[in-house]
């Protein structure tokens, strides 16, 4: 109990202090994260109306598939990309190993499945209210998926944000291909994991405290800017 | 206003990632991070010779894998006959001492076993042993975990059953075990010193010359992996071996005791 009151103190003192250590790793954890989210969200948002619209043979193969890999474990991930960007590996040669540029890529691997999967859903809805009236109109499919991607947008930032909480808070996969390098990889969920191993669980809980803060704030920034859950809407 | 600072700010730092110094990843191990040294070294480097060293701290069966794959350009391990046999393989153009300090063995402040009566390190293990009293290991294959098994070896005992528990973690997370289970562990003596969360735990024996940890430095072959950076791997042993790293790290302390000292030979 009193690490936890200590880790909240040390918290607000190394907000306050707008702390220089602090404010990098955090900055570091949204950029990795924001920007694995925006590609998954280019990629998954999209491929989940696509699937949503389109009837083909391997259809109900490919969405199990998809609700199955929402469940990818990090640590296999992180592994995976590790040994194709490694020198010795396939893409070593471009020598991503150990930049952001190698925890976007895992991360964006890890939450692709996540959007993709619950765009997939909230597209399919839609698309069973939209559907007579597009056909009537004669929409074509490229019209017919930027309608109910714009029409179902408030669903696709709930995948979106799904997505960016699974990326922020992950650890397991960016440690193995960050490498945790102070000043260079270092975000928020690993500096935690390395002040939990030198025992000062006082700071470590500090750390955790300021990225539950970050996960909100980020939330409510997205939820005010896109005018969801004003008081006169249902 | 504050928005477009905080986009500055932001992109400053996406940019950031990209440029900068000269760069040198140098692979070491946890119990020397874990020793608050490099603080000290780093800044001293980078003003000295201009390179920005990013540690990678892992075990040292790691530490020599990335060396191997050339995911590293340098190395900084304390397991001396891995380091000969990485040598040996090509991997490393050559292992050059650096400084040693000592491993210890820390348990409960009670000390049930009476480790600490023992006249060497390998009879307080078969003290242990013969008590069955919990042991954590670090199981992880690192320097410090070698370093642990040949103590058991001299020992005449083969570390199995409930008592003996593997973690296969690093130093800090051993540790952590260990006091939560008010359990016997074998420790480098920085990452004791620096370690927070002590609980019950006490040091209960050192001293012993077994107990030497000696670090070398080895600068991964530039024939074998053509990227990495030799030039800056020499420019960085250059200043390891010098009289001012030596000042350094002579002087550096804990709690007002000594860590590390001081062995590079000149070549």
């Amino acid at each position: 109990m009193n690490d936890i009151v200590e880790g909240l103190w040390q918290a607000a003192r190394l907000v306050v202090t707008l702390d220089s250590d602090l404010a990098e790793i955090t900055l570091r954890s949204l950029q990795v994260t924001v920007t694995a989210t925006a590609i998954a969200s280019a990629i998954g948002l999209p491929l989940g109306a696509w699937i949503a619209v389109n009837r083909f043979r391997l259809r109900r193969a490919v969405i199990i598939m998809l609700n199955a890999l929402m469940g990818l474990p990090p640590v296999v991930v992180g592994l995976i990309v590790y040994v194709i960007l490694s020198r010795s590996g396939p893409l070593g040669v471009f020598g991503l190993l150990f930049t952001p540029t190698a925890m976007i890529v895992a991360q964006t691997i890890i939450i692709t499945p996540i959007i993709a999967s619950i765009s997939h859903q909230a597209i399919r809805e839609l698309w069973a209210d939209y559907h007579d009236l597009l056909i009537s109109l004669h929409a074509t499919r490229r019209q017919r998926i930027a309608t109910l991607l714009w029409d179902g947008r408030r669903a696709l930032m709930t995948a979106a944000l799904a997505g960016f909480g699974r990326a922020i808070g992950e650890v397991g996969a960016i440690m193995i291909v960050g490498g945790n390098i102070d000043h260079a990889t270092r975000v928020l969920t690993t500096a935690i994991a390395l002040e939990t191993g030198k025992g000062d669980f006082g700071l470590a809980l500090a750390l955790g405290f300021v990225l539950i803060a970050l996960a909100i704030a980020v939330n409510l920034a997205l939820h005010m800017l896109s005018g969801t859950e004003r008081g006169s809407r249902w | 206003m504050m928005f477009k600072t905080a986009l500055a700010a932001f992109s400053a730092l996406w940019l950031a990632t990209a440029a900068g110094a000269e760069e040198l990843k140098m692979a070491v191990t946890t119990s020397f991070a874990n020793s608050g040294l490099a603080e000290v070294l780093l800044p001293e480097i980078q003003a000295d010779t201009g390179i920005e060293v990013q540690l990678l701290v892992v075990g040292t069966g790691q530490a020599l894998k990335l060396g191997e794959a050339g995911d590293v350009d340098a190395v900084l391990v304390h397991a001396k006959a891995a380091e000969e046999a990485f040598v040996a393989a090509g991997n490393a153009t050559h292992r050059r001492e650096i400084m040693y300090n000592d491993f210890i063995i820390v348990g409960p402040s009670a000390d049930a076993a009476g480790a600490g009566g023992a006249g060497s390190a390998s009879e307080a293990f078969a003290k242990i042993a013969g008590t069955q009293a919990p042991f954590v290991s670090r199981g992880d294959d690192s320097g410090t975990h070698k370093a642990e098994l040949a103590i058991w070896k001299s020992a005449g005992v083969e570390p199995a059953g409930d008592w003996y528990r593997a973690v296969g973690q690093g130093m800090g997370a051993a540790l952590n075990t260990a006091a939560g289970m008010d359990a016997y562990i074998f420790a480098d003596r920085a990452s004791w010193l620096n370690f927070a969360n002590k609980a019950g735990l006490a040091l209960v024996f050192e001293g012993d010359p077994a107990l030497f940890n000696q670090y070398a430095y080895l600068p991964v072959n530039p024939e074998k992996h053509a990227h990495v950076k030799g030039d800056a791997a020499k420019a960085l042993e250059e200043w390891l071996v010098s009289e001012k790293a030596k000042g350094l790290i002579e002087g550096y302390q804990i709690n007002g005791q000594q860590l590390f000292h001081f062995n590079a030979e000149a070549m």
